[in-house]
Formats: structure tokens, C-alpha cells, sequence
């Protein structure tokens, strides 16, 4: 096992700082939602208070169960993201992610309560939806650069976004989905106004409720960071620019998520497949033939 | 020589149990023969792993005058079987399978009598890694499922009374299937090798027509029928392998076959591996599996986990360093097996999704896994191969622990539909547990399915295969989604069940005890299987030398922390599941609960009772249309590989035309 100074580092400050950055976004997330729709809304640290209140409520549960499936999530949820900034490999981050996410739904259905459940059947669509692509962006990934370990992907791989435009677009469609905004809100949302708001998590309270929160900020720290990966190629000033994308793209999801209402499932499944299959399947299957005729490298 | 001893307990005492379960008409005496029965073999399995361990791939039974005369009983007994056939398929209007039976046994008969001398065969047992994996396999998971069989065929007899009793029969061929099983991982004389793959076609041949109802008789010639289908090409490769290049063994075949582009061993290595699609129920031929489910829980665990169809990816992954595909225009065998392989992986995974029926769940997901199997075998690479004999390993595992734990939920709760199976952690808790750490293994990392998957990708992504890395993709995902729902069904917590656990059988316990404990030592044990069993094998088969790094998708580190996570999502639940000192609180619903959990007030104030359905989205993944359209497509491949053929044929007649 390689360990780098670098490594090490960068896996510690996502232990420690994952999750206020993650929160921080949430918070400027509110901000600029409340302004888009007219409203002032409400402090940028907002989502820390909701937290900290959270945390202060009784201690419910509707079974004994549910609980330890949330705590899983959350736990493997920071086990993975760590794997991630610390430089391993992508398949085996992917896998993971999977894995955490699994640990939620499972606990939505533990409840045996109708809306949970819904939203539990919702979450598993979603997650059939954007699937294949995470796997395709792996799958990119490895052409350009030849390898799955983030660390060297990161460090001397080339400009991967040169390669890979379709994908780094179909991945930008299901971001949508993993940062559960509107279209793809189905299984649970932010917006008061769709038909199934707390979904998922309508059976959770109190710390529970909190941690689910907790995991959600890691989540998506992280999966900026796979964005940042196209970027990456080992200088300073692509490193910059990847961050300021990053942040560009979340914008553009908050964007998104403020002029789209919610479609049917049917449209987030088949529209993730299509994207997937034109934009992933088509730049992979260039890259095929750019290596078959050996255009580039590897 | 003590081997040689072994490898004679492990094919003839099984076929000796199976003959006095014949005979044994009574409970009280099946159960020790049973019992015993699976002990020794599984002793002898696990003794012959034990001296096999780390050596050589060794060469056993050499020809001569012994050998002859058992080719000779082989070829009588064969010629028996071939009768049989022919008079059920008259008897019973199913004139194919006759006709089938009647073109494959005089074509071998006559192969045999008239040119049978002219091959010198040198060794007709090999046994390497490979094979002792299988031995591993079929003498442990094999035999508790005949142990498990014991209490569930009670079970069975009073549930259907209307049944005619012949559980003799049925242990008869549980056990003969075993022997034969052993007989086919074991051979390396490809004569051999089909007169145990004819057994154990004739053998799920009856246990599928285990009732006698007209639908179990109509599956049973099915499944007859389209595995005589790859019987024959099995006999014809025999055929063009014996005459022309004078060759009948299977490693022979192997070592001269690779890198030969003659056009023989092409032509050859696409027929057997037409037959291991057969057997390993692939599309177009998956219904024969989906059509095995009639029979008694046992039979179905046993075709799908140890036997039967594992005989066919076993053929092909042997064949793997013969197969590989070029580019992007190629249609070798390696490119019909891929194909094949991924296309089958994709649609049976769709079509599990419609499914409400646990058995047709976990067949579909068997006719998948096994696409994966023989797609990843087809590339020729050491990784490849690697990902195939590791998901032959976990899938075995699993699959036979899920179907026992279906069969024994389906006794106690009286249905094998999943939409049943709602709250069954309240109603049989132990038994939901073993069930869910099947699901969990199937298809969630770090669990052992998920790994052989990640190697399948790799290997595929590193072999430049787009097409069949696009197919990976979507089906892995669609995995995720059935397996999910079911997990979910299984792990929700309705109120007011009782717990009827009890009912449950001591031998059934210990069956499904032994295989949860097998499929986490195994999640936890594979790196040392890989380094220790399969490196070695893999360097063999490959041309020698081959390090971890080289060969394998999965770096040491990977593994390690793989096997950590094991640990960790094992420990987990042990120390935290449950502990609660929380306070409970009724559920939320639409309108008040009523305090149960299980009915609230609706409109005009009724009392309105909740019901949770699962989703089955039968308007996306229509079953029928999945199988029309993997029917039609792995047609096409399959017509593009017999075109394939027949111009290197056409290219031969021209040739000896040429020189004469």
C-alpha cells in the first residue's frame, strides 16, 4: 500500500472538514434557492442550527431497528468517502457508495410505513437510474489515465476531460439525481410544494434524523470530487480551475432544481438510461476506437 | 495412488448411497443413509482438496486395459440411457427428444468402435486447482443440500399429498448426480466427460419430472430436449476432434489449441462451448431453468448451485485460455461466448425485476450470474478467468443458501411469493437473518458476489470490450434494484406477528447454518483461495509466471480492505443492531393510526387496514419481451458464429480438394 504524505492529508481534513463544507454548501444552497424564488431566506449556517436542534430532541424511534441502519449509512458513508480522499481505488469507492446507500433505503423500509416505504422503492429507482453512469465514468476514467486508484489519477494522469466529454456530461445529468433535485426528487425533497416531501426519511427523528443529514453533507463533498477528478492532472492551476467547476456545477443544480417541478419516474429512468447510453456509451466507444488506432497512449 | 483412491470414493460411493436410497423405503432408515452418506463424501472432498493442495495439476489414470474396459461399460450404459430416452420420448409424444438421442449415440458408438483406436488417450483423470475447487464445491454445498432434502422432502410429502410418493427415486438421483458431477470435473478424456454430462442431463431430466403433473412432464422434456441440444454438439466436437486431429483429451486440447488458428480447434472449442451454453441455461435456452422450478425446493438449489449448470460454465471457463476476442469485427468463439454471456446478463437481470415469485427471482438471477460466468471466461485473459471461477465459488455459496431459506419459508408461511414474505424478520427471524445475508452476498460490496463483479468489469474494461461493458453496466444496476426491494421487504418490521420459528427442522437449521457460515468464511478467506489455489492454476493454464499484479483485477491492498469491511459490516449489527433505549412511537400515516401500526382512520371515518406492495415496473421490464429479444439477438450471434464455421469448413473441403 502507497502511502503519501498527500494521501494521508487530504483523507484527514475530508474526515474533519467533509462535513462543514458539505454543510456550508447546503446552507448557501437555501440562500440561493430563498433568492431565486423571491424569498431572503435564511442564515448561511442554517443547516448547522437545524442539526444542533436536531440533536436536542426526544429520543423516538418507531422500532427498534431503523436506527442502526441510518448509523451504518452514515459510518460507510465516511469509510468510503475517506477511501476516496485518500487515493483508492474508484471501483471499490463506487461499490461502497452503493453500499451506504443501501443501508438508507433499507432503513426507510424497516419502518413498514407506507410513505417510507415509497420513498424507500423511489430511492432504489433512482439509484437503477444514475447507476450505470457512475459505473461508465469509472470506466472513462480508467481509459484515459489507466488506472482506478484516484491518488495517481489525481497526481500524473492527464487532462481526462479532454477525453471525456460525454461523460463528464452524463455525469453532470445524474448529479442531478444524487443531489436529489428537481426533476429527479422523487424520493425525498426540499420543496414543500411535491406530492411526497419527507419520503424516505419520514420516519426518522431526533439524532437519527441528524446523522442522516451528517451523511448527506460527506455525500456530497464527495461526489464533487468525483468531478473534480476530469480536472485533475497533477498541477496547481487545473486543480483550481476543477474546484471553481465544481462549484459552478453545483450552482447549476441549484439552478436546475428551481425552474424544474418534479417529472414521473418513468422520466427519470428512461432519461438517465438515454443520457447514459448516448453521451457515456458513445464516448467509450470512441475512446475504443481512438485506442484501437492507437491515437492516444496506453 | 491414494488420489487415484479418492478420486474412486468420490465418484463411486455417492453412485453406491444413491443405489441403496433406492432401496430404502422408509424415513428412519433414509435419514442415517443420508446422513452418512454426505458425511464421507463431504469428508472425501475435503481429504482430496487436502492432498491435491499446492501441487502439481496431476495426471491420473493412465490408458490401457482398464481404461478400455471401462470405456466400454461407459459406452453400454450410454447406449441404456439412449433406449430409455428414445421409448420416454415415445411414450410420452416427445418425438425430438428420440430423435435427438437417436442422432448423438449411434454417431458416438460409431466413433468409438470404428476410430476409437486410433487416438492414443494418456491420461484420462487430470486434476488441477480448478477442479478441486469444483470437487470442494459439489462434496460440501452439494451433499447439505441432500442432507437439507432429508426433513424438507417430510415437509414436501404432507404439503402435497396429492403427489405420488417417490422420495427413493428422488434421493437416488440426488446422489447419482453428485457422483456424476464428480465425474465431469474430474475427466480430462472428453469421452468420459460426456458420459457423465449425459448423466446428469437424464438425472435433472427426472428430478424436474419429479411430480408427474403434466406441467412438471412438459418442463422435464424441455429442459431434456435443449440440453440433448448441446449433448450433440459435445458429440460431434468429439467426433471432429478424435478424426481429424487424433486428439481426446482436454488439456492436450488446451495446451496445442492456443495461439493454433487451423481452423480445427476453432470449430471445435465453438461446439463445447455451445453445449456449456445449454447446460448453463444461457439465452435462448434459459427456459429450461425458469421451468426446473416444478421441482421439489431441493432439486432447484441443487441445479442451481453445485450442479447442472455449473458443469457448463465449468466447460467453458476450462476452455477460457482457447477463447479471447480480437477486436471490435471479431467472431470467434471467444466473441459468441461474450456476447452470449453479457447479453443473457443484461436481460435476465431485467426480467427478474417483474418477478414476484422468489424462485423465479433467484432463477433469474442464476441465468445472469452465469452470463457474467461465461462472459468473462470468453475474454481468454487471467483476469477473466479469475472473475469466473470466483463467481462459480460465491455464487454457488449463495444461491444454494437462498434457495433452501426460500424453500423453508415457503413451508412455514405456506408461499414463495416475496409479496408474503412482508415482515418475516417478526415471524422467523432466524430464518429472515440467513436470508438476508444471501441477498447482502449477492449483490452489496464487500461481499463476495460484488468483488468477482468488480474483477468481471475490469477485465472487461482492460480487454477493450465496449459492447459488453455497456450490457455490465446496466445490469448491475438493475441487480441493485430487485435485489434491493427484496431485502427491504424482507428487513421491514410489521407489527403484531408471531413467531413461528419453531416449526423449522433441526437437519434444515444445520444445512442453512453451514452455508451462512460458508458464504462469510468464504468473503473473508478469498484472498488466501486466490493466492494460494487460483494463482497457481491460472499461471498453468496461461503460460507460467504471472504475478498477483499481472493477472489478477484486484490488487493485495483492494482485498485487504475489502476483507476489513467484511469484518466490519459483519461486527456491526452483532454489537449495535436493536440496541435501542429509545421510546416507541406508533407510525405516521395518512390519516390517525389507530395505535397498531396496521390500520388507520380513512375517509368517512372508517378503519382502513395498510398493505405494502413491492414495485415490479411490469410495464418497463416486461419478461416476455426480454426473452423475445434475447432470443433473437444471441440467434443472430449464434448464426454468425455457424457462418463462421461453415466458411472454415468450406475453406478446408477447397484445401484437400487442393492437394488431391
Amino acid at each position: 500500500m502507497e502511502f503519501s504524505i498527500f494521501s494521508v492529508i487530504s483523507a484527514v481534513l475530508y474526515l474533519l472538514l467533509g462535513p462543514f463544507i458539505g454543510g456550508l454548501l447546503a446552507g448557501i444552497d437555501r440562500k440561493i434557492t430563498a433568492r431565486m424564488q423571491g424569498r431572503f431566506g435564511p442564515p448561511i449556517l442554517q443547516p448547522f442550527y437545524d442539526v444542533g436542534k436536531l440533536l436536542e430532541k426526544e429520543a423516538v424511534t418507531v422500532n427498534k431497528g431503523q436506527d442502526f441502519y441510518v448509523m451504518a449509512c452514515l459510518i460507510f458513508m465516511i469509510i468510503t468517502g475517506t477511501l476516496f480522499f485518500f487515493g483508492e481505488n474508484l471501483l471499490l469507492v463506487i461499490f461502497m457508495l452503493t453500499t451506504s446507500a443501501l443501508f438508507l433505503v433499507i432503513g426507510a423500509f424497516s419502518s413498514a410505513s407506507p410513505y417510507s416505504q415509497i420513498g424507500a422503492e423511489r430511492e432504489l429507482l433512482q439509484m437503477m437510474s444514475y447507476e450505470p453512469m457512475v459505473l461508465l465514468m469509472a470506466v472513462g476514467l480508467y481509459m484515459v489515465n489507466g488506472t482506478f486508484r484516484v491518488s495517481e489519477i489525481v497526481s500524473h494522469g492527464p487532462l481526462s476531460l479532454k477525453l471525456l466529454i460525454g461523460i463528464f456530461i452524463g455525469y453532470l445529468f445524474i448529479l442531478t439525481i444524487k443531489f436529489r433535485k428537481s426533476p429527479f426528487d422523487l424520493s425525498l425533497s426540499h420543496h414543500a410544494h411535491q406530492e411526497l416531501v419527507a419520503g424516505l426519511k419520514t420516519e426518522f427523528s431526533g439524532r437519527t434524523l441528524a446523522a442522516l443529514e451528517v451523511a448527506h453533507w460527506y455525500e456530497n463533498v464527495f461526489l464533487l470530487g468525483f468531478l473534480f477528478l476530469f480536472f485533475a492532472n497533477g498541477t496547481w492551476y487545473m486543480a483550481v480551475i476543477g474546484v471553481v467547476v465544481c462549484l459552478i456545477a453545483y450552482f447549476l443544480e441549484i439552478f436546475i432544481d428551481n425552474v424544474y417541478a418534479r417529472m414521473k419516474w418513468q422520466f427519470t429512468l428512461k432519461s438517465s438510461w438515454l443520457v447514459t447510453l448516448v453521451f457515456g456509451g458513445v464516448n467509450v466507444l470512441m475512446l475504443y476506437f481512438l485506442k484501437a488506432f492507437s491515437l492516444i497512449g496506453n | 495412488m491414494t488420489s487415484i483412491i479418492t478420486i474412486l470414493i468420490l465418484i463411486l460411493f455417492p453412485f453406491l448411497i444413491s443405489l441403496i436410497l433406492l432401496v430404502a423405503k422408509t424415513d428412519a432408515l433414509r435419514g442415517p443413509v443420508v446422513y452418512i452418506g454426505a458425511a464421507v463424501t463431504a469428508a472425501a472432498a475435503i481429504f482430496f482438496a487436502a492432498i491435491s493442495f499446492g501441487k502439481e495439476p496431476a495426471a491420473l489414470v493412465a490408458g490401457g486395459r482398464i481404461s478400455e474396459i471401462i470405456s466400454y461399460a461407459m459406452m453400454g450404459i450410454e447406449a441404456l440411457l439412449a433406449l430409455l430416452i428414445i421409448w420416454l420420448g415415445i411414450k410420452y409424444k416427445k418425438y425430438l427428444a428420440s430423435i435427438l438421442a437417436l442422432l448423438q449415440c449411434p454417431l458416438l458408438l460409431w466413433f468409438e468402435l470404428k476410430h476409437g483406436h486410433d487416438v492414443e488417450v494418456s491420461h484420462n483423470l487430470v486434476v488441477d486447482n480448478f477442479s478441486v475447487i469444483m470437487v470442494l464445491i459439489i462434496g460440501i454445498i452439494g451433499t447439505l443440500i441432500c442432507v437439507y432434502a432429508v426433513s424438507y422432502m417430510k415437509d414436501f410429502r404432507h404439503h402435497h399429498a396429492d403427489v405420488q410418493d417417490r422420495s427413493p427415486f428422488f434421493f437416488f438421483l440426488m446422489f447419482a448426480f453428485l457422483s456424476a458431477m464428480f465425474g465431469i470435473v474430474l475427466s480430462n478424456n472428453l469421452v468420459w466427460m460426456y458420459f457423465f454430462w449425459e448423466i446428469t442431463t437424464l438425472c435433472s431430466f427426472f428430478l424436474i419430472g419429479y411430480t408427474k403433473t403434466p406441467e412438471a412432464i412438459k418442463n422435464s422434456f424441455r429442459a431434456l430436449i435443449m440440453n440433448l441440444l448441446g449433448g450433440l454438439a459435445f458429440v460431434i466436437a468429439i467426433v471432429v476432434l478424435g478424426y481429424f486431429a487424433k486428439i481426446l483429451e482436454l488439456d492436450f486440447l488446451i495446451k496445442n489449441g492456443v495461439g493454433d488458428t487451423s481452423g480445427l480447434v476453432i470449430i471445435v472449442v465453438t461446439l463445447l462451448c455451445f453445449a456449456g451454453i445449454t447446460k448453463a441455461a444461457q439465452m435462448p435456452f434459459n427456459s429450461w431453468l425458469l421451468g426446473a422450478m416444478v421441482a421439489p425446493t431441493p432439486t432447484s438449489a441443487l441445479l442451481h448451485s453445485s450442479t447442472m449448470v455449473k458443469a457448463g460454465v465449468f466447460l467453458i471457463v476450462k476452455l477460457s485460455p482457447l477463447l479471447g476476442v480480437g477486436s471490435i469485427l471479431d467472431i470467434s468463439p471467444g466473441f459468441m461466448v461474450v456476447m452470449v454471456g453479457a447479453i443473457t446478463f443484461l436481460l435476465a437481470s431485467f426480467s427478474a425485476v417483474s418477478q414476484s415469485n422468489a424462485k423465479r427471482v433467484l432463477a433469474y438471477s442464476t441465468i445472469a450470474n452465469l452470463g457474467l460466468i461465461i462472459a468473462c471466461a470468453g475474454l481468454g485473459t487471467p483476469e477473466g478467468a479469475w472473475a469466473a471461477i470466483m463467481l462459480i465459488l460465491f455464487h454457488a455459496v449463495t444461491k444454494s443458501l437462498l434457495f433452501l431459506s426460500v424453500g423453508t419459508a415457503e413451508h412455514n408461511i405456506g408461499s414463495r411469493d416475496i409479496e408474503d414474505m412482508d415482515g418475516l424478520f417478526g415471524r422467523l427471524p432466524r430464518l429472515a437473518t440467513l436470508m438476508i445475508i444471501g441477498i447482502a452476498a449477492m449483490f452489496l460490496a464487500p461481499f463476495g458476489m460484488l468483488i468477482s463483479k468488480w474483477a468481471a468489469l475490469q477485465s472487461f474494461v482492460d480487454d477493450s470490450n465496449v459492447w459488453a461493458i455497456l450490457l455490465i453496466c446496466f445490469g448491475s444496476a438493475v441487480t441493485l434494484f430487485y435485489w434491493g426491494k427484496w431485502l427491504g421487504k424482507l428487513s421491514g418490521i410489521v407489527a403484531n406477528r408471531q413467531n413461528t420459528q419453531d416449526r423449522i427442522h433441526r437437519g434444515e437449521w444445520f444445512a442453512l447454518g453451514c452455508h451462512a457460515f460458508l458464504v462469510i468464511a468464504i468473503s473473508l478467506g478469498f484472498p488466501f483461495i486466490s493466492d494460494k489455489v487460483l494463482l497457481p492454476y491460472l499461471s498453468g493454464v496461461f503460460g507460467g509466471g504471472l504475478t498477483q499484479e499481472q493477472s489478477l483485477a484486484l490488487s493485495s491492498d483492494n482485498m485487504f480492505i475489502l476483507v476489513v469491511l467484511v469484518a466490519l459490516i459483519i461486527v456491526l449489527p452483532l454489537m449495535f443492531y436493536g440496541r435501542t433505549r429509545k421510546r416507541i412511537v406508533p407510525l405516521y400515516m395518512a390519516g390517525a393510526n389507530e395505535g397498531d401500526n396496521l390500520t388507520f382512520r380513512g375517509a368517512m371515518d372508517r378503519d382502513v387496514p395498510v398493505s405494502l406492495r413491492n414495485w415490479y415496473m411490469e410495464g418497463i421490464f416486461k419478461e416476455k419481451l426480454m426473452n423475445k429479444i434475447g432470443i433473437i439477438t444471441t440467434c443472430i450471434i449464434f448464426a454468425m458464429s455457424l457462418t463462421y464455421i461453415a466458411s472454415l469448413v468450406t475453406y478446408f473441403i477447397k484445401m484437400a480438394g487442393g492437394e488431391a
